[in-house]
């Protein structure tokens, strides 16, 4: 069951996080420092943000930030000064029609990883095992991720190509076949580098992906756990608990205990990092519920209308990202998915958020495929 | 409420992601059901063969006489379904509930459907053509001239995706038992009762439960899953349907009908002896199948025609589902029958094109949180007029004024044609169309079936093919 943290606990993170904003904004707002497009904002704004930011509610002060600051260039606005000198990445979400969102990176995907690394079980993600990367490639964060995870974890990770956008394609021209042969491609590349010796024991999966392989690996006459899989960790709206409860049943026979497969949940994006799920299980009714990598980022749950307001614990409402790194400084990002607030966990001391599913006033607009 | 688990292969399945149902108007929930992802059907669908071992234990003759019980049990038993018991009169008031559809209409569709089961063994012997049905389980036998003939099964189960608007459409797999295959249903979003209390009179009957999949759930992904599992498929759906499924051998897809009666130049002047048999194919089922007339065809007097018929539909009221003269089914998914009554508004604006109903009152009829649309009979001056062949989901006819000599061309496709005419020549050249599935010569109504012609898309077409077999 659910262990809820300690007051005291709270108020150390709470602490921290007001810490660690002050800091944050201090950087991204200072001459010296800061990025470009922020510098400009902070002519627009009817505050100082080097002064009148004390703590993390102060945070409200910013407007909304909207989406379309991150469509288009030219990127390098974001790049704080304080890292010029560093190779920059750009990630883009998105962008099946139009200009995808795009954020730059330096490292911050890799202190991310590092970071959610902590918190997998060596007994089923073993230190030097070999990983699969069974996700979308191209601009996206999470192959380069992975990749970076695994070798933290002293492996070497071996990825397959999936095009995300594509596949989006696919569905909205009703293409279900194309879609089909399309999934069936990246499973055949991932079923081809589990048999072929390389001794991989961990992976990345996208929900609909490992439900394919292991649906595949079946047809085969062999499964996950016999071509040596012990962890995996996915993510995404469509890790749902009664998808987990199929998975974890039937896919993998059991439990961790007795299937051997361990797999965890997530939630990340670009934006964000990494956010990590409190223990599913059978006797929580897979109840999913994450916590973002707090100080570095903050997710909380608000009201639709008043999305300056939390709703009560247990209380359906829009999730709302706030990204705090050295790197990227996005305050208040409203996200494109709801779901109800949680109480602070004994590992992670904050607000979580659980039953996470696209927004509903959104949903018509929201194309889901194999990733 | 009701609690209606999945089914997988007979044995129910919690989820826990469940659905709530609820009743059209008032927003209450009628039910709760249980639905599962993609996943599942695609990893059941392996056992798809055991359905079929499962049914072949039993001869043709056995699954009928079963099939003919749970037919009796359809339509007057007391059944376990889901959670609950459910007597013939909670099913109907469950499904009108749900739906929006009169209880009258639920009520002729349990008759329908209940003759269908009780019937099947004429009803298979048409859809053969008078084949023992113990060649179809042996796989081959002796035509009676001493040739072999062999027919090679095309799968272990059909796939089904069942619409939420019209329960008379369920007699189109009802026959799949009996032909020792399985069932892998999709129930539709809003009419879950009729698959339910189908395998529910099965059971009771005899038939094992191990030959049904029920699966309820989101449409795409479970419609997706079921199209791609089964090697042959039943589908449900509008023409962006029809046209993503046209050619493809798996699966069958069923859309609008473009049914029609059409007057040869030898009758038309008698067209007030039809007027009846036009306003019942237009109305009956209220409008909603595509058995349903949605084009009149005639050389002259279409504008009396279409006058008559405004006369007799157009003054139709929204009455209560529970109104024995209640015709009229809800649009329960909000913001479409508006949509419709738009896309009619644009139609009538063609200047070949009069809206003969006007003068009876507003056709669109909103009560929050449904609306209904009342009968329209548009005339149409010519058969150029673009919009001569639409077809909606409610009592609405095009009367179209086309000469005999170009009405083939003008019609396009009929799932069901009535021809009025004598003239022999005219017969011929209907007899000869490709565009016509079902041809009804003489005065029939569009949607009267007879249920010992094959119907259309021929089930035993589709689950077998007809192979050379020799045997040393």
């Amino acid at each position: 069951m659910t262990s809820l943290a300690s007051d005291a606990a709270i108020a150390a993170a709470r602490e921290q996080l007001d810490a660690h904003t002050v800091e944050t904004v201090a950087w991204h707002f200072h001459e010296s420092t800061g990025c470009p497009f922020w510098l400009e904002k902070k002519s627009e704004l009817n505050f100082d943000p080097l002064t009148e930011v004390k703590c993390y509610d102060d945070l409200k002060k910013f407007p909304t930030f909207e989406d379309e600051w991150l469509r288009g260039g030219p990127v390098r606005r974001w790049v704080p000064k304080g890292l010029a000198d560093k190779p920059v990445y750009v990630f883009e979400t998105g962008g099946t029609t139009g200009v995808p969102k795009s954020r730059i990176a330096v490292d911050d995907f890799r202190t991310d990883y590092s970071l959610f690394s902590d918190t997998l079980p060596n007994e089923y993600f073993p230190k030097g095992a070999n990983w699969l990367m069974l996700g979308p490639s191209g601009p996206r964060r999470l192959r380069l991720a992975v990749e970076h995870l695994a070798q933290h974890r002293e492996g070497i990770c071996f990825c397959i190509d999936l095009d995300p956008r594509w596949v989006v394609k696919l569905i909205k021209k009703g293409w279900m076949d194309h879609l089909e042969e399309y999934k069936k491609h990246c499973i055949d590349q991932a079923i081809t580098v589990l048999t072929a010796g390389h001794d991989v024991k961990c992976m990345f999966g996208t929900p609909k992906l490992i439900e394919s392989l292991c649906l595949e690996l079946e047809e085969r006459g062999t499964s996950l756990a016999e071509q040596g899989i012990t962890g995996i960790f996915s993510g995404g709206t469509e890790f749902t608990p009664q998808w987990t409860k199929f998975c974890v049943e039937e896919l993998f026979g059991g439990p961790p205990e007795e299937s051997g497969i361990y797999m965890t949940p997530t939630y990340g994006n670009t934006l964000m990092g990494l956010a990590c799920s409190e223990p599913v299980t059978a006797e929580n009714k897979y109840k999913i519920t994450y916590h973002a990598p707090q100080p570095r980022a903050v997710l909380e749950v608000v009201d639709f209308d008043n999305t300056d307001e939390l709703v009560g614990y247990g209380e359906t409402g829009r999730s709302k990202l706030t990204t705090l790194t050295k790197e990227f400084f996005v305050p208040g990002f409203l996200e494109r998915d709801e779901g109800e607030r949680e109480k602070p966990y004994e590992k992670y001391p904050w607000d979580g958020i659980s039953g996470v599913r696209p927004f509903s006033r959104l949903a018509g607009g929201t194309t889901v495929g194999v990733y | 409420m009701i609690e209606l688990p999945a089914i997988r292969w007979g044995e129910p399945y919690e989820s826990l992601e469940i659905d709530e149902v609820n009743h059209f108007y008032t927003g209450e929930p009628v039910a709760k059901v249980h639905t599962v992802g993609s996943g599942i059907i695609r990893r059941d669908a392996k056992k798809a063969k055991n359905a079929r071992r499962a049914l072949q234990e039993m001869m043709p003759a056995e699954l009928i006489a079963k099939c003919k019980k749970a037919g009796e049990l359809f339509e007057s038993g007391t059944l376990t379904v889901g959670d609950s018991t459910q007597s013939p009169a909670d099913f109907i008031a469950q499904q009108s509930a749900t739906t929006g559809m009169p209880i009258s209409m639920c009520e002729a569709n349990v008759t329908k459907n209940a003759f269908v089961l009780k019937n099947l063994e004429q009803i298979l012997d048409c859809l053969t053509r008078g084949l023992d049905l113990n060649i179809l389980a042996r796989g081959y036998g002796e035509e009676g001239r001493g040739v072999t003939v062999s027919y090679q099964a095309q799968c272990d189960a059909l796939g089904a995706v069942l619409p939420s608007n019209s329960p008379g459409v369920h007699t189109l797999w009802l026959p799949v038992i009996a032909l020792q295959m399985g069932l892998v249903l999709k129930p539709g979003s809003s009419e879950p009762w009729t698959p339910y209390r189908v395998f529910s009179a099965m059971v009771e009957a005899g038939i094992p439960k191990e030959a049904f999949c029920l699966y309820p759930g989101a449409g795409a992904d479970i419609g997706g899953a079921i199209l791609a599992s089964c090697r042959r498929s039943m589908i449900f759906g509008g023409p962006q349907t029809v046209e993503q499924y046209s050619g493809n051998p798996k699966v069958q897809v069923h859309g609008p009908g473009f049914s029609k009666v059409i007057f040869g130049d030898d009758c038309v002047d008698d067209w007030e002896r039809h007027i009846d048999l036009l306003a019942d194919s237009v109305y009956r089922n209220g409008g909603r199948s595509c058995i349903n007339t949605s084009s009149i065809y005639a050389s002259r007097h279409t504008k009396e025609i279409a006058q008559a018929l405004a006369e007799k539909l157009g003054p139709i009221e929204v009455l209560p589902p529970d109104d024995p003269n209640s015709g009229l089914a809800a649009f329960t998914i909000e913001g479409s029958a508006k949509a419709i009554w738009g896309a009619l508004e644009n139609d009538i604006e063609d200047s070949q094109v009069t809206e003969m109903t006007a003068k009876y009152g507003e056709r669109l009829v909103e009560k929050p949180p449904v609306a209904y649309l009342r009968p329209v009979v548009l005339h149409h001056a010519s058969h150029d007029s673009t919009s001569r062949n639409k077809e909606y989901m409610f009592p609405m006819v095009n009367v179209v004024e086309c000469p005999q000599a170009k009405m083939l061309d003008a019609m396009e496709y009929s799932l069901v044609c009535t021809a009025i005419t004598e003239d022999e020549d005219f017969r011929r050249d209907l007899m000869a169309s490709t565009e016509i599935d079902r041809l009804n010569l003489g005065p029939i109504p569009t949607p009267k079936l007879d249920w010992l012609q094959p119907h259309e898309g021929n089930l035993i077409e589709f689950l077998y093919n007809n192979r050379a077999l020799q045997i040393a």
